[in-house]
């Protein structure tokens, strides 16, 4: 989705594309078999960028496609927490059940928000959400139950029920992880390719126009809101069963789950599948490099959030495909990469039914 | 008498929340966009005070408008150089920049200030009040406050309505793309307007400085109360969002009267239960 002429580039276009799918497959592989290569540390680290990376493509499919721009995903992300926690310590759910229910729990909570929330629109809307957490905070630190405002921690019993050692524990939790990753990353390309697909970016490129075109722009901009609330609650579930502990503080931090997981998307380029992961990479590398700066991490975070919209507000990877960089992740139907050798309407099929990157 | 004591006191909240508010409105109505960081602003308006007139020994009122005239002018800069150049049709640009304001404020501030809860001392303004009965009791300080909130948002109405600055404010939020036709120029409008908003945010600063604690994590708070009195009053009317600011106060110090822990979820409780049942607010736009 170019919107300006791609400038000629140094090697063929889908030769490079086919080199991208490839080293895309072989990370994939590669992390598959991560808990046999990766030290503790490594493996954990891995974790948190797997949850960050499903959080971020979840906000990207939400702001980039829908335009929906929401600085309070942090409540399905803390929603999904604590009813895990909830059916893994009273309702005696065995943690791989308790968190998919929690994911349909965050789902669930998120139509009847979202039927508050969409009264407001644009900026308004990124603000409502916000006191939307606040109250999801607020209420979860008046039950004592689940440690009320200072929080509580999972008993070992059941995280002793994923794995009885820490390693065949770590493991699982390390393809649980994975697997969400996967499946919001290819899911959201499903979804985009989809005839979903083809609402969502005619909403993204002009609302009103989608809208004359038949698009009904409401009705599938709430189904995404509660799509996107799901997965984010089954991120969180995931995220602190990871952590092992839950307060309101950590739970509906906005910082945490919105700021950085829009760095994240922002950074890598929003309105594209590849930018989130990208930037994730990104985020994890420039932590690792400047986390002992305290604070002036933080602002440095911050100023690189505004440089990217400043400089080029289609992140690193729009900026790449700007210049020409094909996409790994193909969700436009176009004709202009065959369109010099083969007929118009075969390379059209071609392209469409092309799962390069896979 | 009790629940007529806490009625009271909320609605002498209000007026500072209604100053918070102004100049989220007065940003929003000129430029169409919700700057994120407005709470931190207020917040930093509030260090200066700390900073000029406790740490620096300045008379008060030279103190004030020391921090007035530098958040106007930071206002102004701000605006043409940064918040200009993302202005548009695409709401993300100017909400992720003001986004990335605020955490840098707020780590900027931690790091000069530290964590530490501060508060300007007002000395006998404290602990002056009016008393009533036994229960019932109006602080000098509270009163004061409330008044001036009021004296400014008239302030604020008398230059958009007999001013050649509020006709232009007025036209640039009618239509932005007409007023440079006529020979505005949008650049320095948005300017004016922010410089304005942030005169409001500094007053609402030195206000909140004498009235509670505060550290450099109050303002998403501070922004999320503004947001809330300007949705309850409705959109574009000053008077509107000073209803808005007063009903958030009462909903808040009557919400603190049950339980200490429901103030701030009674507040949101209140914003929640209007835009379900008047979504417009209750007083729907008077001017643009």
């Amino acid at each position: 989705m170019t919107s300006m002429p791609p400038k000629s580039l140094p090697f063929d276009k889908p030769a490079l594309r086919h080199g991208l799918g490839g080293l895309l497959a072989a990370a994939i592989l590669f992390l598959a078999f991560a808990p046999y290569w990766a030290g503790r540390a490594d493996l954990r680290l891995l974790m948190e960028a797997f949850g960050f990376l499903a959080l971020a493509q979840m906000w990207n499919l939400l702001a980039g496609y829908t335009g929906l721009v929401s600085v309070g995903q942090q409540a399905f992300v803390g929603l999904g927490g604590y009813v895990f926690f909830g059916l893994a310590m009273f309702a005696g759910f065995h943690p791989l059940v308790a968190m998919p229910l929690a994911g349909v729990a965050a789902a669930l909570i998120a139509v009847p928000t979202g039927w508050i929330a969409f009264r407001l629109q644009g900026a308004y809307f990124a603000i409502g959400t916000w006191v939307i957490a606040e109250v999801f905070r607020l209420i979860a630190a008046q039950f004592p139950a689940l440690g009320g405002g200072s929080g509580i921690s999972l008993p070992v019993a059941i995280a002793k029920s994923i794995g009885s050692s820490t390693a065949s524990r770590e493991m699982s939790m390390y393809y649980v992880a994975f697997t969400i990753a996967l499946l919001a990353t290819f899911g959201v390309w499903a979804l985009l390719r989809s005839h979903w697909g083809l609402a969502l970016t005619a909403i993204r490129d002009s609302e009103p126009a989608a809208e004359s075109l038949g698009v009904r722009t409401r009705r599938t901009k709430f189904l995404i809101y509660v799509l996107t609330a799901g997965v984010t609650g089954l991120t969180g579930a995931f995220i602190f069963l990871q952590k092992l502990r839950i307060s309101p503080e950590a739970a509906f931090s906005v910082n945490e789950w919105t700021a950085f997981v829009i760095f994240i998307v922002v950074i890598g380029g929003i309105g594209t599948i590849e930018g989130p992961i990208l930037g994730v990479i990104i985020f994890f590398v420039l932590r690792g490099l400047t986390a002992d700066w305290g604070t002036w991490y933080l602002m440095m975070m911050g100023a690189i959030a505004i440089a990217v919209m400043l400089v080029d507000k289609r992140g690193v990877w729009g900026a790449l495909q700007a210049r020409g960089m094909p996409s790994i992740f193909t969700t436009s139907r176009n004709l202009e990469s065959k369109v010099k050798s083969a007929p118009v309407d075969t390379s059209a099929h071609a392209e469409a039914g092309d799962t390069v990157g896979r | 008498m009790v629940w007529l004591n806490a009625l009271l006191q909320g609605v002498l909240l209000g007026g500072l929340y209604a100053l918070f508010a102004a100049g989220l409105s007065l940003m929003f109505g000129v430029m169409r966009f919700v700057n994120i960081a407005h709470g931190d602003f207020i917040v930093v308006a509030a260090y200066l005070l700390m900073s000029t007139v406790v740490m620096a020994g300045m008379n008060p009122f030279i103190g004030i408008g020391l921090v007035v005239v530098i958040m106007g002018i930071a206002g102004y800069l701000g605006q043409r150089f940064v918040l200009n150049r993302v202005l548009g049709k695409d709401i993300l640009p100017p909400i992720l920049v003001t986004f990335g304001m605020s955490i840098i404020l707020q780590n900027a501030l931690l790091e000069i200030f530290s964590a530490d809860s501060r508060r300007v001392q007002t000395g006998w303004l404290e602990t002056v009040s009016i008393q009533f009965n036994d229960v019932v009791a109006i602080g000098l300080l509270p009163l004061l406050m409330f008044v001036a909130a009021l004296a400014i948002l008239g302030v604020l109405q008398w230059i958009f309505y007999h001013t050649a600055l509020g006709r232009l404010l007025r036209a640039t939020s009618d239509d932005a793309e007409i007023v440079p036709l006529m020979g505005g120029n949008n650049a320095h409008i948005f300017g004016l307007a922010t410089m304005l908003a942030s005169g409001v945010v500094a007053i609402a600063g030195v206000l909140l400085a004498m009235k509670t604690n505060f550290d450099p994590t109050a303002g998403p708070s501070r922004l999320l109360f503004a947001f809330e009195a300007v949705i309850i009053g409705g959109l574009g009317s000053i008077w509107g969002t000073l209803a808005g600011g007063i009903v958030l106060g009462v909903a808040q110090t009557l919400g603190a009267q049950i339980d200490s822990g429901y103030q701030m979820l009674a507040g949101h409780i209140a914003f929640l239960a209007v835009l379900v049942l008047r979504p417009k607010g209750l007083f729907p736009r008077t001017i643009g």
